[in-house]
């Protein structure tokens, strides 16, 4: 970009610019973004051409997921990568810095929601469809994986927003009365949440006068003055109630259930996911010593949630509202791999993020099946598809098991490097939290399932008496739902068995953000001479 | 490495999983003869385990498999010494008899192959379990055999009784292995190892480390919850609403075994200390008389067998942790000997059921005519439960008062440690040998009862298995010299980490030996109870109906009140009001400033008195009256105008400060809200005025006030220090130069923080796409599914 203008002499001016273009290798750090925008766009200018939305959603999609497949194995093999918008220096431009966690985390996102597409093919209900969901999907996609890849605060700020405009208008999408009222729920408090983020954002720009990733972590990794704590807590407060952490949850189990079950998998395999990410991020690179002085606190949310959660489940007679307390349990998970920090806390918190986003998308997915197929939301007046559905009864128990962290499916891993974690912490309290977490997880779900699979009628009823509710839905309608969440559960499974190219991405991932030394050079920050 | 081993091992580990996969399809080809088929698997293991024995039986191990997890150091490596040959052996060779029993018990049932599927992919766990020498592969296999146990106990899916039983038993065996995992990654955290045999070589450090107790406690947990050990022991006889094949195989032969042989196997890494030959003779010895004991109580065949299950299972808890080498040899004799005879027991119990339609001990009588073959077996197997010279058990028996008894009797009165283990095995071993001849002789002799008169003999796949193992039992007893080199030896050897020469043999002088007074104290007492036995089982009825309380019982209450709890948690948590939970967020907001604020040190510096021109001063004053107007507004409108007043003196101060876009801006968003605001207000229907009571006005002020007290404070804190000017220098210096734009706010916008525009550029349109959805949709609302706008009519509630 030789614009530099020659009416100036440059040795007046300060080193702004790069000398290079970016080579074109290292647009894919970007390009997934730039995909989901012009997809969002693009599906919304042909909204009317209905039939070919799922379609053109799908290929954009799957150039995504190949992208970031690119990327990952890239940033795997070679260390982080960085690119900076405009071809200024960091950190006066916006960074985008991808790292193995954020890689990792995106193209789980991306498959997640290619999952969650390829579900909602089925709903014969497709009005949404006239009103630009696809294009919503995309947007909301756009967030997320902005929120991965950015390697600047403020830009994160703006990706939050986009995910929070994006997923409420996919929550009210339908327009249901308890859709509004789960939305008005999530949309005040993940405003909020977004606004404290902003907040905090303003007063660590004022403390330290940047705003770039690797430049905060070069400057404020070691400081634990009580102003930069009280931002650390400020993000904590803010990351916490996006990712669902105690106490600030509410939000979660009020609003997930009632939007269409698809939109439930994608909000709860996804968006809490990135408040845990923002955590990493923020936590650990950015703030370790900030994160020290905070510690009690942070063990303390990682307790309360991580029992509160799977407790909450049992507590429940609505199957997505559970569903959505065990999601909250998992985060607890996220929130003790923090607390632990360390190499054994980030690589299994970060583990136990990705394995949450599989594994939640397809227990809504399934769940929302199980809705149609027993033409009730209540637990209770349930029962009897054990006999007619065998394919739905493995899959939803498959899926309890993987939630609560039994072998041999993936979420065991990360459950274990937790649990070494804490072990090595000497921190008894978060290794009782981790294992009674797994046994309230199996017990709430397993009695669900004897609840809705075993049982043959309804609660209260005689044994055999058959259940009158239910109702045969069509094969067209179950097969890309069944066949979407049996894809998610054969990958939970096949990582499960396989964890090695996952456990030592995780491994490095976690080295890459608790010496942060190779993401800083990457960066290439322009730093002032002392 | 041999990789024709690996294979083979490998295959044989997945052969009852890929089985378990196929068995469902199988039975809808085969149907009646799919039993047969699937036999085959585990017979075919049987004979390739069996290949081993020659080599085994020369104390050297076999061990074969692959690196699994480089990444943590997890191998997944089978391991074949005398402990899970004998392991191995017993349940692919139960697993047989098991397969073909099932064909016949479940004849007819619609989800027999769903039943295949579960119970191969059991016999595929517990086969791994027992040879893995890797503690993860070992977990893997524990918690795969918890699955497993829950979907069989819960195969009659319909009562509710099972349904209850198999979460019971997952709680309780998951539970247990949840406790075991961290042991394991303790034990890793300390040797650096996951495979066992790499950590033989840290038992002595690790006895004298601080984490022996922790990790001694971590796996008994796990152990004594498979192994039904008191207090949690209760899950085992409610285990009994599974179909009868699964209680002989998974709850008396093989599952319920494994915490005996985790102890066994991991006995040379922690075994031996002070603590472990404490702790397992109390617990084991608790378990074997209350087995034992409340065996007596039952009237039902599978209860009575259950809880001397129980029974046995504590006698070889007990016996591990005594840990001689007499006790050790009688540990492996006993559970050979109960494997052969509760096996067959169990599927004898099961025929009995299916043939005379009760399983009731006080319905049944007079079989032996009936059920000839059945009758054989019973023998066989209640002389086994007995003890009786030339069975197994009687070998088993020797050994452990062998094990007590030094030179004579009299030696115990010297040793009361050994006097009550000699007491409490006695007694349990006599009231277990009464349950045994009283399912043989109430069931089989005396008179003929009613349900015996359509009684028949089942057929072969009924009582092939019973039949096989009841011999065994007495085959066993008498190849001493078969049994000790091949097993015996091989096993103990491991278990107490030393050579060990098995000693067996039976010839007359048996009676010589000062032991033998103990067994024959054993027949006798156990005869004087089993004449009683009627007698002691309604006195200890009605004792359990006074004392109204069981663990039975705990258990629901715990899980009753764990429900409750969280019931009660949660919607203390989640009441679904939104402006408790607005109040919650910003008490954390606040408390988030207060917390480092004022518990840590803060060096304030004195707050001066800005220095500010009049017209700014004035400024700031109508801000502060905006304000106050918002608080006296008597209507909603008044309050959204009064709050436009301080949004404009704020846009003022920008322009007064040098920044006139940023004001301009302001003026803009201020404008729009209070149009917008006071549009919205008109059209929704809210009452004119504010209708919050004092105590709400002054929840919310309060919470209003000091977290807009923590915003100011740390404000202050945050502009004592310098700014760091970095950015602002050079977006100064180079938006003309480079970015060739006068308005730094505009350059900043478009060119430094250009991406960002975008994104809040896509937030509007976002914000537009949902918000057409919500109108167009909304007017016409969905009118099906869950939550619909109008509901369904549902049918009423019968």
């Amino acid at each position: 970009m030789a614009t530099t203008a020659h009416t100036i002499d440059p040795g007046d001016l300060p080193r702004a610019m790069l000398d290079i273009a970016t080579s074109l290798n290292d647009w894919v750090i970007i390009l997934p973004i730039v995909l989901c925008l012009m997809g969002g766009a693009f599906l919304l200018l042909v909204r009317e051409w209905r039939g070919a939305q799922l379609g053109l959603t799908l290929v954009f999609l799957a150039a995504i997921a190949a992208l970031e497949a690119q990327l990952f194995v890239r940033v795997l093999t070679d260390g982080p990568i960085a690119m900076t918008m405009g071809n200024w220096l960091p950190p006066f431009g916006i960074t985008f810095a991808v790292d193995v966690l954020g890689a990792g985390f995106a193209l789980a996102a991306t498959i997640a929601t290619i999952v969650v597409v390829i579900s909602y093919s089925a709903d014969t209900m497709q009005r949404e469809v006239r009103y630009g969901f696809y294009s919503l999907i995309m947007l909301l996609l756009a967030g997320v994986t902005g929120a991965f890849l950015t390697g600047d605060l403020f830009n994160l700020y703006v990706w939050f927003e986009v995910m929070l405009i994006a997923s409420f208008g996919l929550m009210i999408i339908g327009g249901r009365k308890i859709q509004l009222d789960g939305a008005v729920k999530y949309g005040f408090l993940n405003f909020l949440a977004t606004t404290f983020f902003l907040i905090g954002l303003g007063y660590l720009y004022g403390l330290i006068g940047t705003l770039n990733m690797a430049d905060i972590a070069r400057v404020a990794s070691q400081t634990n003055s009580p102003a930069m704590i009280a931002v650390a807590g400020l993000f904590l407060l803010a990351f916490g109630m996006k990712a669902a952490a105690f106490p600030l949850n509410a939000w979660l189990p009020a609003s997930y259930h009632t939007p269409d079950a698809a939109i439930s998998a994608l909000f709860g395999g996804l968006l809490t996911k990135v408040g845990a990410y923002a955590l990493l991020r923020t936590m650990v690179l950015m703030m370790p010593a900030a994160r020290e002085v905070l510690d009690p606190v942070i063990t303390t949310i990682a307790v309360a949630t991580l029992l509160l959660g799977p407790m909450g489940a049992m507590a429940q007679t609505n199957l997505r509202r559970a569903v959505g307390f065990i999601v909250i349990g998992g985060i607890g998970s996220v929130m003790a791999g923090i607390a632990i920090s360390g190499l054994f806390g980030v690589a299994g918190g970060g583990l136990y993020a990705i394995h949450s986003m599989l594994t939640m998308t397809a227990l809504y997915l399934v769940a929302g099946m199980i809705e149609q197929v027993t033409g009730t939301d209540d637990i209770r007046r349930m029962g009897g598809i054990y006999r007619a559905s065998s394919g739905l009864s493995i899959l939803f128990l498959v899926l309890v098991f993987a939630s609560a962290g039994l072998p041999p499916f993936l979420g065991f891993w990360p459950k274990l490097l937790l649990l070494q974690g804490a072990l090595l912490d000497n921190d008894g309290l978060l290794v009782a939290a981790i294992l009674i977490n797994s046994l309230f997880t199996s017990i709430a779900g397993a009695r669900i399932w004897a609840h809705v699979f075993w049982r043959n009628g309804r609660e209260g009823e005689a044994p055999n008496a058959i259940n009158p509710d239910l109702k045969p839905v069509a094969a067209a309608v179950k097969r890309p739902t069944i066949f979407a969440s049996a894809v998610l559960v054969a990958l939970i499974l096949f990582l499960g068995l396989r964890p090695n190219i996952l456990l030592e991405s995780a491994q490095i991932a976690a080295v890459g953000l608790v010496h942060p030394d190779r993401y800083t050079a990457a960066v290439n920050l322009e730093v002032p001479d002392k | 490495m041999a990789s024709d081993l690996d294979l083979s091992f490998t295959l044989v580990a997945l052969a009852p999983f890929i089985a378990a996969l196929m068995a469902p399809y199988i039975f809808r080809f085969l149907k009646e003869y799919s039993s047969w088929a699937l036999a085959i698997i585990p017979a075919a293991i049987f004979i390739f385990l069996l290949s081993f024995l020659p080599e085994i039986a020369e104390h050297k191990t076999v061990s074969a498999g692959f690196a699994w997890i480089t990444a943590l150091g997890v191998d997944l490596n089978f391991y074949l010494d005398g402990l899970s040959l004998t392991f191995g052996l017993l349940i692919s060779g139960i697993g047989t008899f098991i397969v073909l029993y099932s064909g016949a018990y479940l004849k007819g049932h619609a989800h027999q192959g769903r039943f295949f599927a579960f119970i191969l992919m059991f016999m595929g766990s517990m086969l791994g379990l027992v040879m893995a020498d890797n503690l993860i592969a070992l977990f893997t296999f524990w918690e795969l055999t918890s699955i497993t146990s829950f979907l069989l106990i819960g195969f009659d899916h319909s009562r509710e009784a099972s349904r209850r039983a198999a979460i019971q038993a997952l709680v309780v065996t998951g539970g247990g292995g949840l406790s075991l995992l961290a042991g394991f990654a303790l034990l890793n955290l300390i040797t650096q190892h996951w495979n066992m045999t790499d950590m033989f070589a840290f038992a002595p450090a690790l006895k004298q480390s601080e984490f022996y107790l922790p990790v001694l406690l971590f796996v008994l947990g796990g152990a004594f919850a498979k192994s039904a050990q008191f207090p949690l022991h209760f899950w085992l006889p409610n285990a009994m609403e599974a179909p009868t094949p699964v209680s002989a195989y998974l709850h008396s032969a093989t599952m319920v075994k494994a915490g005996v042989y985790l102890l066994a196997r991991m006995a040379p890494i922690l075994g031996g200390t002070e603590l472990w030959s404490t702790i397992l003779p109390i617990f084991g010895g608790i378990t074997l008389l209350w087995g034992a004991t409340f065996a007596l109580k039952q009237t039902d065949l599978k209860q009575m067998l259950a809880q001397t299950t129980v029974a046995s299972l504590g006698l070889m808890v007990m016996l591990i942790g005594i840990f001689n080498e007499a006790a050790i040899i009688g540990v492996v004799l006993y559970l050979l000997a109960h494997a052969f005879y509760k096996g067959a027991m169990f599927m004898i119990a099961g025929g009995v059921d299916h043939s005379a339609g009760t399983r009731d001990i006080t319905m049944l009588g007079g079989l032996a005519r009936k059920m000839p073959v059945t009758f054989i077996a019973t023998i066989l197997a209640a002389a086994g439960m007995a003890g009786f010279p030339l069975t197994v058990a009687f070998l088993a028996k020797e050994e452990i008062y062998g094990a007590l008894v030094e030179t004579d009797v009299l030696t115990l009165f010297s040793q009361p440690q050994n006097l009550i283990a000699a007491l409490v095995i006695l007694v349990g071993n006599a009231l277990m040998m009464a349950v045994g001849l009283a399912v043989l002789i109430k069931v089989f002799l005396g008179r003929q009862k009613p349900t015996a008169e359509h009684a028949h003999e089942n057929s072969f796949s009924f009582w092939v298995g019973p039949a096989v193992l009841g011999i065994l039992a007495v085959l066993a007893g008498v190849m001493t010299a078969f049994m000790g080199h091949n097993f015996v030896a091989p096993v103990a050897s491991h278990i107490i980490n030393q050579e060990v020469e098995a000693h067996l043999h039976l010839g007359f002088d048996i009676v010589t030996k000062p032991a033998f007074v103990l067994s024959l104290l054993t027949w006798v007492l156990g005869t004087l109870v089993f004449l009683v036995i009627d007698r002691i089982r309604v006195d200890l009825a009605s004792l359990v109906e006074r004392a109204n309380i069981s663990f039975d019982k705990i258990f629901d209450w715990l899980m009753f009140g764990l429900v409750r709890l969280s019931d009660a948690i949660t919607r203390f948590l989640h009441h679904g009001r939104l402006e408790i939970y607005l109040t919650l967020v910003f008490l954390m907001f606040a408390a988030v400033f207060f917390g480092p604020l004022f518990l840590m040190q803060v060096d304030w510096q004195p707050l001066q008195m800005p220095q500010l021109h009049f017209y700014e001063w004035s400024t700031i004053a109508i801000a502060v009256a905006g304000l106050a107007a918002v608080l006296a507004a008597r209507t909603r409108l008044q309050a959204i105008v009064s709050l436009g007043i301080q949004g404009f003196s704020v846009a003022i101060l920008f322009l007064l400060y040098g920044a006139p876009d940023l004001s301009f801006t302001q003026f803009m968003v201020e404008t729009l809200s209070v149009v917008i605001l006071a549009l919205v207000m008109t059209r929704l229907h809210l009452d004119q005025a504010d209708i919050r009571g004092v105590s709400d006005r002054m929840r919310d002020g309060s919470v209003a006030f000091i977290s807009g007290l923590g915003v100011t404070a740390l404000m202050l804190l945050v502009l004592q220090g310098n700014l760091d000017m970095r950015l602002t220098d050079l977006f100064a210096a180079t938006s003309v130069a480079l970015a060739h734009g006068h308005n730094i706010v505009n350059v900043i916008l478009v060119d430094y923080r250009g991406l960002d525009t975008l994104g809040e550029i896509s937030v509007v349109m976002t914000a537009g796409i949902a918000i057409l959805a919500l109108i167009r949709i909304r007017s016409g609302g969905r009118q099906t599914g869950i939550g619909a706008l109008k509901p369904e009519p549902r049918k009423a509630p019968k």
